[in-house]
């Protein structure tokens, strides 16, 4: 199945893009497609502790199941205000 | 246009829009409106800043200031809140964030609108990049996690402080 990732902030810049597209497996979770993008974008690996994840524009966990289609958004520590 | 009491985006801030944004059928309802304003500091950690950029996942930050006005609702049920982010570029001294918060009674309006900022900072999904003399950096501040209640607590306690 397809998902779509979008990544933030300095995050961002190291992944080299706002939005990505990839394959993933039937199963797959929040994590293990932040363990994708970290074999892609090795340089995003520090982040692995203080990022967090949101699934089509909506807070989730790491172990969230994704579907086909899904939006998965990696979110460096924040600093609105 | 979805609720006008929470919104982020490119627009400059209007303060009395806020305000308006809180009225309500019964004029005398509220007792005190407090109003928070964020602008942008010219200094920060020593260094000469020239301006910030706000970089925001917007939908999800909707997200989070509708779970910040319900988390309001229940810690204050007689206050209401309204707050606006923007986004983009903003020179030194321009408002990034506005926070208006309304109660029958003063304490609990400035309780309110301390507690929004205090949840803003950890929960929504912005970030700053800092331009200054001689450079840029993002600045990263908390993990967002609407679930953790030590967080929570945190901003509570601020609020009453």
């Amino acid at each position: 199945m397809r998902v779509t990732i979008r990544l933030f902030g300095r995050l961002r810049e190291l992944a080299g893009a706002p939005v990505l597209e990839r394959e993933v497996a039937a199963q797959a979770t929040a994590a293990s497609v932040w363990q994708l993008l970290a074999a892609d974008a090795p340089a995003v690996e520090p982040y692995a502790r203080s990022v967090s994840v949101a699934v089509n524009a909506d807070f989730a966990k790491m172990t969230t199941a994704l579907e086909d289609g899904d939006e998965v958004a990696f979110l460096p520590p924040v600093s609105g205000g | 246009m979805s609720d006008r009491r929470l919104a982020i985006g490119p627009d400059a801030i209007d303060v009395p829009e806020l305000v308006r944004a809180l009225s309500t059928e019964d004029p005398g309802a509220h007792g005190a409106i407090v109003t928070f304003v964020g602008t942008v500091r010219g200094e920060n950690q020593g260094r000469r800043v020239t301006r910030l950029e706000y970089e925001a996942y917007a939908p999800l930050a909707l997200r989070a200031f509708a779970i910040i006005s319900d988390e309001v609702s229940a810690h204050w049920p007689s206050a209401r809140v309204a707050f606006h982010h923007r986004t983009g570029s903003l020179a030194v001294g321009e408002a990034s964030v506005a926070i208006a918060a309304a109660s029958p009674r003063r304490s609990d309006a400035f309780s309110a609108c301390r507690y929004v900022i205090e949840r803003l900072k950890q929960v929504a999904p912005v970030w700053k990049h800092e331009f200054f003399e001689g450079g840029e950096a993002w600045i990263e501040g908390a993990t967002a996690d609407v679930s953790d209640a030590s967080a929570r607590e945190e901003a509570y306690r601020r609020s009453c402080g």
